[in-house]
């Protein structure tokens, strides 16, 4: 009894990781980023998609001296294929357009991660990115 | 100047022409094949081609890709970093695949024209590169579709399949 009791915990345990580890679909990682922002703040009010556009939108000027935004590389349109800086195509962010957008939390983070530091400096929080998601969600 | 000097000159610069185009056309050179052969790891593949095109091994030696490595966070002024593991399994990869450990005659000949106390990051500052690259002007370089010397998939579409042969090269405009 005891026994299949710690194994029970234990596989309730395993699946409770393994969904915060790999959210199949953009809506459950949104979920994720919504009680994660609950945790971090007692007054979060929720993520808003208009946020989420000017978020992407709204440049800024970088230390380098030059004017970025999201845009910059990712066009003002989510479902338009974007250009690095060295002319590699990227993929449209919106997941209506581009279904395996947000579906590998890894990678995912990485990129927040890699171009938050790059556009803005700094780590986004997750209000901005779970209103970025919204607004990418929201566009169809 | 004497009619036999003239038709020795034009025997001579015909023969030197003939031996410079054969030496950068087509034929087996010291062993392995004239192109770099094809090499994969699903790593590299990911990680190394979301920003820019994916770069075969066998265009810089194994200190020019271990300096690479080691210098992720500042990638020609981007963070690139990896996590350990991705980082050092491609870092094997690179290196087991560079040009000084492969023996086709591109890596053999882009190794030879790197100075042994020079560790160059980029493959455009290689003399082999910039010898073949003598008559393509700084313009053409910048051109929007281009961007930079260091697209090479813009004018050889099969770079990124290790395919750099003079057939397949068209210059966009």
């Amino acid at each position: 009894m005891r026994n299949s009791l710690i194994r029970h915990t234990c596989v309730a345990w395993a699946l409770l990781f393994s969904i915060n580890a790999f959210a199949a679909t953009p809506q459950e990682l949104l979920k994720q980023y919504e009680s994660q922002a609950k945790q971090e703040d007692a007054k979060f009010t929720g993520f808003s998609a208009d946020k989420g556009a000017s978020f992407f939108k709204e440049e800024r000027m970088h230390s380098k001296g030059k004017k970025v935004s999201c845009v910059t590389c990712h066009t003002a349109d989510p479902r338009n294929q974007g250009k690095t800086r060295a002319n590699k195509v990227i993929e449209p962010m919106a997941p209506s357009i581009n279904p395996q957008r947000f579906t590998d939390v890894a990678k995912v983070e990485k990129w927040f991660g890699r171009n938050c530091n790059d556009v803005l400096e700094r780590t986004c929080t997750v209000q901005e990115k779970g209103d970025y998601l919204q607004f990418l969600l929201s566009v169809k | 100047m004497k009619k036999w000097m003239q038709l020795l000159v034009l025997i001579t610069s015909i023969s030197a022409t003939t031996a410079l185009l054969a030496s950068g056309g087509m034929g087996e050179g010291e062993g392995g094949g004239s192109q770099m052969p094809l090499v994969t790891n699903a790593k590299w593949k990911a990680e190394c081609a979301s920003c820019h095109m994916l770069y075969h091994p066998g265009l810089l030696p194994e200190r020019s890709w271990n300096k690479m490595m080691a210098g992720l966070d500042k990638h020609f002024g981007e963070n690139a970093s990896l996590d350990a593991a991705t980082r050092d399994e491609i870092g094997r990869f690179l290196a087991l695949n560079s040009a000084d450990k492969q023996i086709n005659r591109r890596s053999n000949r882009i190794n030879l024209s790197i100075a042994a106390n020079l560790t160059p990051l980029r493959i455009s500052e290689t003399r082999y590169f910039t010898s073949k690259h003598d008559e393509i002007s700084a313009d053409t370089f910048k051109r929007k579709s281009i961007g930079s010397a260091a697209n090479c998939v813009a004018c050889h579409k099969g770079a990124e399949k290790s395919d750099f042969s003079e057939s397949q090269i068209k210059i966009p405009r």
